[in-house]
């Protein structure tokens, strides 16, 4: 996984509620045995005309200023619904890295970390400030600076935001947590002789 | 200290915490299948990682699979017949368990795994699926997990996780017979909406709760990722333990005692401490249909289509107008009289044997028009076996329904079943979101009863007045 530190980038905005994960990548997209190839299909069905080609001229990221971005800055509960993995692969391989939100759904918010992906809560009225700075002027560019958990606008908006320190380290170092768990076999192992013995009728075969 | 009956269980699961990580919580539990498995497979091959305990895993055929029977032997898609030619490869090659479109006990994942007693009270369950709380209806911690999650539990037999808030939903009074579990379910996300849970584990509790079937628990259990919340818990009690006896992976013997002596010991204690608390009263909980594209756009049938002016909230007035847009309805128009073109009886929130019975009670003795195609997919081969030797299948072939193969189907609309676009459909499934059941498609969610007089009159129906007629 690349490591997440500092970046300038367009901030793009989409300015609508649930979003669910079957908009950001509907299941016709969902049959490849691949984690990569998604990004073409993200948004299908806003993003695309009837014959599934053409860009719909009139869904905000086809719009040229948003071109590029890293960042989204969307509406409230961003990713509900269906716990497909396939929707922050579609997100990054777009080329995506970063979601504004004033909230997101539980699985998505954990698939992000999976994936390099940094998903910022802020307040409602925060998110009201960027989403009018960008209107004003798209393509404007936002810097997210994980290390000192910030993001700062053109504008003079200063956001900063919480995120779990432990999530943040994975992220700055680009770190698989699987290897993590796994240097903790020894204590896995110990806690599977408790489990026999306080649950012994869930290892009988 | 009283704890809840979260609570209990995350103790019972803690395995380590190393500092500045996150808590490892054990996994008791894994189900899997076809769709959200391969990448984390390849994941495991590519970093030279085994699955930790294969006997832990449950897996299904279930998404891609065709539930016309003429197609379920040469799949007519390629690429989904990839996908579960790959699942039935790498389920071979782990020694795996797995219910292949040729066994008896193939079926939705969140059917068939309750079949045959595999997820017990008490236990952590993860699968690649949202609607994994289902298994929450046993008093079992069950939640839905990424693509990268299912790798981590298949490497490591655990998952770093955050504690979560804890919600109690309390349900007194008693159901009208019209309706159902799924009613309180869509009520309760009217109530809080689809957001209202993000950050809990809700534990469903009162009187109405207690008094549902295991079934009525799945469903509702089932729906609590539809409110947001990482799971939906049940206390275990006399029905949970007599559905669960006798079962191919329910304890045996000793095993049994010892299981039934835990398994009692899991329901919340008394002043136990909950983060939230909200009330309802089962008696005013009636039929529900959703009218929008999120299942917070709920209302009881006898309602009419609200307006985007009848909602304060500014995001909700505006996703109000969308929802209205997308659905082709126009506010103030009576639900009774929309009418559909399509009926879905199934999904893993209710395609089990009590739902069956219910829809066919009102589908007996109807004819479904000519211009509405209705459905019935049972959620498993056990259930349709079941449904068939009570005669349900002749009901519902005599009305004009289809009546199909096992599987998702047009829940999630991946197996080739689906809406034609502008298309109506009232369904049992559990998600109304735009395109959900096919591009246009437009989706409102009901009870299987509600489906059944649905499909009869060709528009919704309150089935409250149906039977004074």
């Amino acid at each position: 996984m690349d490591k997440y530190t500092k970046h300038t980038s367009v901030a793009a905005l989409m300015n609508r509620s649930n979003v669910d994960t079957d908009q950001i990548i509907a299941k016709q997209f969902l049959k490849k045995v691949e984690r990569t190839g998604f990004g073409i299909h993200l948004f299908h069905d806003w993003r695309f005309l009837e014959d599934g080609v053409t860009p719909n001229p009139d869904f905000e990221l086809n719009k040229p200023e948003f071109a590029g971005a890293k960042i989204l800055v969307t509406g409230d509960n961003f990713g509900c619904g269906s716990s497909r993995e396939h929707a922050p692969w579609a997100i990054d391989d777009y080329g995506f890295n970063t979601i504004i939100s004033t909230s997101f759904a539980d699985i998505f918010y954990n698939n992000c970390f999976k994936n390099g992906i940094l998903p910022i809560v802020v307040d409602a009225d925060t998110l009201k400030a960027l989403m009018d700075e960008i209107s004003a002027n798209e393509g404007v560019e936002y810097t997210v600076d994980l290390e000192s958990q910030s993001v700062t606008t053109p504008g003079g908006i200063s956001v900063s935001f919480d995120i779990d320190g432990f999530r943040k380290n994975n992220l700055l170092n680009g770190l698989d947590d699987i290897g993590l768990t796994l240097e903790h076999t020894d204590k896995i192992a110990d806690y599977e002789e408790g489990h026999k013995k306080n649950f012994p009728w869930l290892w009988a075969s | 200290m009283a704890k809840t009956m979260y609570e209990k269980i995350w103790d019972a699961h803690f395995v380590h915490q190393e500092p500045g990580q996150a808590p490892l919580l054990y996994i008791d539990r894994h189900l899997m299948h076809e769709v959200t498995s391969p990448q984390a497979f390849e994941g495991l091959k590519m970093a030279e990682r085994r699955i930790r305990n294969p006997h832990s895993i449950l897996a299904t055929l279930d998404h891609c699979v065709p539930t016309k029977l003429s197609d379920r032997i040469n799949l007519p898609d390629p690429i989904g017949a990839k996908q579960v030619q790959t699942m039935m490869d790498n389920c071979a090659e782990h020694g795996l368990t797995l219910y292949d479109m040729q066994s008896r006990n193939n079926g939705v994942i969140h059917v068939v795994v309750p079949e045959h007693g595999f997820v017990h009270p008490g236990m952590t369950t993860v699968c690649g699926d949202s609607h994994t709380a289902t298994h929450g209806a046993f008093g079992a911690l069950a939640f839905g997990i990424g693509t990268s999650e299912v790798e981590h539990v298949m490497a490591t037999q655990c998952l770093p996780q955050s504690k979560s808030k804890t919600m109690l939903v309390k349900v007194d009074g008693k159901l009208s017979k019209y309706s159902t579990a799924k009613d309180i379910a869509l009520a309760i996300i009217g109530k809080i909406g689809t957001a209202g849970g993000t950050g809990y584990v809700i534990e469903y509790a009162g009187e109405a709760i207690e008094a549902l079937s295991m079934e009525g628990r799945m469903t509702l259990c089932n729906m609590a990722i539809e409110s947001g919340a990482r799971a939906g818990l049940v206390a275990p009690d006399e029905k949970t333990y007599a559905f669960l006896e006798g079962k191919e992976f329910a304890p045996k013997g000793d095993g049994w005692d010892q299981a039934l002596a835990y398994w009692k010991s899991l329901p919340s204690d008394d002043g136990a401490k909950y983060d939230a608390v909200i009330e309802l009263d089962a008696a005013e909980i009636a039929p529900q249909v959703t009218w929008g594209t999120s299942p917070e756009q709920v209302i009881p049938v006898n309602k009419s289509v609200p307006a985007p002016a009848d909602f304060d909230d500014d995001g909700k007035s505006l996703a109000c107008k969308s929802a209205l847009d997308y659905m082709g309805l126009d506010a103030g128009t009576p639900m009774t009289d929309v009418e559909i073109d399509f009926v879905f009886l199934g999904s893993c929130t209710n395609s089990r044997i009590e739902d069956f019975r219910a829809a066919a009670e009102v589908a007996k003795g109807t004819t479904v028009p000519d211009r509405v195609t209705a459905i019935a997919v049972p959620g498993s081969y056990l259930v349709k076996e079941q449904a068939e030797q009570e005669g349900l299948d002749k009901v519902f072939v005599e009305a004009g329904w289809e009546w199909r193969e096992p599987g998702c189907s047009m829940c999630l609309a991946m197996n080739g079943d689906q809406l034609k676009p502008g298309e109506r459909c009232a369904s049992t499934s559990n998600r109304n979101f735009e395109g959900r059941q096919g591009k246009g498609g437009r989706t409102h969610l009901v009870s299987p009863a509600m489906a059944a007089a649905a499909a009869a009159a060709g528009k919704f129906v309150d089935i409250r007045e149906l039977e004074q007629e």
